[in-house]
């Protein structure tokens, strides 16, 4: 008796101790997993900061000539990058006409049949095209438009490209936004003998509303520091060019020109922590529709 | 009634639609890598051959297909503890508060980084470690490419994780608390058995991640054209050599690049559904 | 041992009834009614019907209460009278309903609702409208332009009618969603009112509400009654015996009984009924 409470006592220490070094281990290994990001962030503001001035968002990206007479006399690289903020303006907008209504539409459908076979085949293919890598859909949108539409690589290109990267996001979020909203809602409006198309899209959309936006903004942020797809499809533009069957410059593009280009170094990281903080700020708003906005029923 | 009519018309429409971009991006990478398989058949997969040389053109995609299976499934093992430490954290230790909360930002962050930026920080800040550390001559290589995915598929493979963790009935943790068990034995013994097969969807939908990822893996593999004899040789993916050529590819190369990427459409795709599959099986 | 003992009473009791019955049609006819309901049966798909074959005229200016134990069809029937039952797929029915003259089947549902508006069991004002915009939600969502003062005049109406109005005359552009659960549901009420309709279908409008909340919409369905027609799902028999002018007891899809409330209550013409009403079940 007294031999086996000795011996489980030294068990249970062991026990207490393993589980003791179990905790500290996973909230170490958690938070070791945050370091790379302030070393991104710092690395970013510590080299880009420099290089953000006024004229840096109405200036051209510069030429390699002027970057190298700047870096010899030990100047900031004249310049900016407008032609990249235009042109992912331009791209994304586009994108973003194409998939939202298409998105909204979708997830609306896929809402009202959640048992229906063809909405599970449409599902299964929105699922499908989530798991598309970018650079394949740089290569449709290639194939798609480049050749046949625009005869040459193109903003609208892209465009196609991006939006079809973001369209599972915008479907898969409107669709569990809606799912949520409570029936009675529906009934309400249908018992006033509103027809079917005004109650969706009158009465359930616009009580949807913070779920589908947050979907819609979380969708932009991710296409908006793409560079693969645009690679292939918009190619970059050295000029700011608002035609878009022309080629077309964007942010990540451009941070990927400056990669090539060694007098352009410096400007790097400029250009990827404007980037950054475009993207922060859109997943911030994100989360701040999502709570603002969001109906109470 | 009319307008109503068209209106589920338009509902209908839009899933047709989307059914008929799925199939056309199907039909478009097989129909561009038809030249490609006529000329060099199913030998294209098992060939290591990728000779742009005129007149004596060869292509084979062995080398890029082992490079990107290679490189993603290091990132995988390399973010697993990782991962799997930030699951626990956030599905079971510390559920509510100020710290995890500030956790979740950061894997939020960590998703919305753009990968030509995880490349450039793997570039200039990773690149000199893995060089002075004589692993590798200039730093480049497959390892180098792996840390980086590892660090871009965290937010993907410990997010399903934490909400599965979190799903395990609270019930069952108490029944083994009551017997005596340590919180870490309850981990071992109830929350893995139970949030396991989410936990691992998780990581398969990571891999599906890593598979596809380009700009990053473009930067810093090397983009070498042979097998990669070892985890720090220069390497080069599928996604990134697609994105290196494809520009100035024609005729056959131009074919040889599609038909790459139907081979990478069709891989991840594959990932990407017996994930799915696991996760059905989890909510059946 | 209780129970046996209660069960032999009842038995006991039950006997004279079923001597009532032989005599008396259980399904008591309403001299010209506003509505009725004419051998109506309906199925959610298959060959299952919900309610079977129900005869029944609605009395006008009246309250009429429909009892039955869960799952019995009552709130079927309810639905099938402004065809808010045709939301699920696959439902069909035989036999129809008369709205005075006209089939309801055979009218658009857009007008057909326009005249029987509806109340639900939970509170369901439109989250995204202001009290006053929930006021007018029928007219608004059905595109019918009003004036200003049209519009003033019908929210101010509607909100006295229901006794919100001083409750809310400070907030008309509040959203509806803060109300308490009782003033949600009398917003409804208000809601379905402004719409000007003919008969008000209400189902079990007050299990979700507090006995305060659920004493002040039963006043108000009294109140009511001299303008509407209205017609009340409850699950609650001591509400329908306060409030109901007529009683609908329905059992498994069928109605077994219909007749003036009082007399439902004290002397129950159906065995079922009876047991319903004493309690055995439901």
């Amino acid at each position: 008796m007294n031999t086996s409470t000795q011996i489980s006592k030294a068990k249970i220490n062991r026990r207490l101790l393993k589980d003791k070094l179990f905790t500290y281990a996973i909230i170490f290994l958690a938070f070791l997993s945050s370091v790379p990001l302030f070393l991104i962030l710092f690395e970013l503001i510590k080299k880009g900061y420099r290089q953000i001035n006024i004229s840096f968002f109405y200036k051209v990206a510069p030429d390699t000539m002027e970057a190298m007479v700047a870096v010899k006399n030990n100047e900031i690289i004249p310049g900016g990058i407008a032609n990249g903020i235009v042109g992912t303006l331009i791209i994304v907008g586009m994108a973003s006409l194409i998939a939202i209504p298409l998105g909204i539409i979708c997830g609306m459908y896929l809402a009202e049949n959640s048992k229906g076979k063809f909405a599970g085949v449409v599902r299964f293919i929105v699922d499908m095209l989530q798991g598309v890598p970018s650079i394949v859909l740089g290569v449709i949108g290639y194939i798609w438009v480049v050749k046949p539409i625009t005869g040459g690589f193109s903003g609208l290109a892209g465009s196609v490209a991006l939006s079809i990267m973001m369209l599972p996001s915008i479907v898969r979020s409107t669709e569990e936004t809606l799912k949520m909203i409570p029936d009675t809602l529906k009934e309400a409006a249908l018992s006033l003998g509103v027809p079917y198309h005004k109650t969706m899209l009158r009465v359930i959309l616009p009580s949807g509303i913070s779920g589908i936006l947050t979907g819609v903004i979380l969708g932009i942020s991710r296409i908006a520091g793409e560079t693969a797809p645009l690679m292939l499809t918009a190619l970059g533009s050295a000029a700011i060019s608002t035609d878009i069957t022309k080629p077309s410059s964007a942010i990540p593009l451009l941070v990927w020109e400056f990669y090539n280009d060694p007098n352009l170094v410096n400007m790097i990281w400029s250009a990827s922590l404007f980037l950054l903080i475009l993207i922060l700020i859109l997943n911030l708003s994100a989360k701040a529709i999502a709570k603002k906005w969001k109906v109470q029923y | 009634m009319n307008s109503e009519k068209i209106f589920r018309y338009l509902l209908i429409g839009s899933g047709v639609l989307i059914v008929f971009i799925a199939l056309g991006i199907i039909a478009t990478l097989f129909v561009g890598a038809i030249p490609s398989f006529k000329e060099f058949g199913f030998g294209f997969i098992y060939s290591s051959d990728w000779n742009p040389t005129q007149g004596r053109e060869s292509y084979g995609a062995l080398p890029f297909i082992i490079g990107t299976l290679v490189t993603s499934i290091l990132a995988l093992l390399i973010t697993f503890p990782f991962a799997f430490s930030i699951s626990l954290f956030l599905g079971e230790y510390f559920k509510n508060g100020k710290l995890p909360s500030f956790l979740r930002s950061v894997i939020d962050l960590l998703a919305g980084i753009p990968s030509v930026v995880y490349g450039l920080w793997g570039f200039y800040a990773l690149r000199p470690i893995i060089t002075d550390l004589g692993l590798n001559a200039q730093g480049f290589g497959i390892f180098t490419s792996s840390i980086v995915l590892a660090i871009m598929i965290i937010p993907y493979a410990s997010s399903l994780g934490s909400e599965v963790i979190s799903m395990v009935p609270g019930s069952l943790k108490e029944a083994a608390y009551s017997l005596g068990a340590t919180r870490f034995e309850v981990v071992k013994t109830v929350i893995i058995p139970n949030a396991g097969s989410g936990i691992f969807a998780g990581y398969i939908l990571a891999l599906g991640r890593a598979i596809g990822e380009t700009m990053a893996v473009t930067m810093l593999i090397g983009n070498s054209n042979r097998i990669p004899t070892g985890i720090f040789d220069l390497g080069n993916t599928m996604a990134s050599l697609i994105a290196n050529q494809f520009g100035e590819a024609e005729g056959l190369k131009y074919t040889s690049l599609v038909e790459i990427g139907l081979l990478l459409f069709i891989i991840t795709g594959v990932v990407n559904y017996i994930g799915k599959l696991i996760m059905k099986k989890l909510s059946a | 041992m209780e129970s046996t003992v209660l069960e032999k009473e009842l038995e006991v009791k039950a006997q004279p009834y079923k001597v009532n019955k032989m005599m008396q049609n259980p399904i008591e006819k309403i001299e010209s009614p506003i509505l009725n309901i004419d051998k109506l049966s309906v199925s959610y798909g298959g060959d299952k019907y919900s309610i079977n074959d129900v005869s029944a005229g609605i009395a006008k200016n009246k309250i009429t209460a429909i009892m039955g134990p869960s799952g019995c069809g009552k709130s079927t029937l309810l639905r099938a009278i402004n065809r808010m039952h045709e939301l699920y797929p696959d439902t069909h029915n035989k036999g129809s309903v008369y709205l005075g003259e006209e089939d309801i089947y055979k009218m658009n549902p857009i007008l057909l609702r326009r005249k029987i508006g509806m109340v639900f069991q939970r509170p369901n004002p439109f989250p995204t409208m202001s009290i006053y915009d929930n006021v007018i939600a029928g007219y608004l969502l059905n595109g019918i332009k009003l004036k200003r003062k049209e519009k003033d005049a019908i929210v101010e109406k509607s909100l006295r009618e229901v006794g919100l109005w001083s409750e809310v005359k400070d907030a008309l552009h509040n959203k509806g969603t803060f109300l308490s659960g009782g003033q949600q549901q009398r917003l409804c009420i208000a809601r379905a009112l402004a719409y000007t309709p003919e008969i008000i279908l209400l189902d079990e409008p007050t299990s979700a509400l507090d006995p305060i909340a659920t004493a002040k919409i039963e006043d108000l369905l009294v109140k009511l009654k001299k303008d509407f027609t209205i017609v009340l799902v409850t699950h609650n028999m001591s509400q329908a015996a306060r409030i109901s002018d007529y009683s609908m007891f329905m059992y498994l899809g069928e109605l077994v009984e219909y007749g003036k409330t009082k007399q439902m209550f004290t002397m129950p013409k159906d065995k079922r009924t009876e047991e319903y009403l004493t309690g055995k079940f439901g």
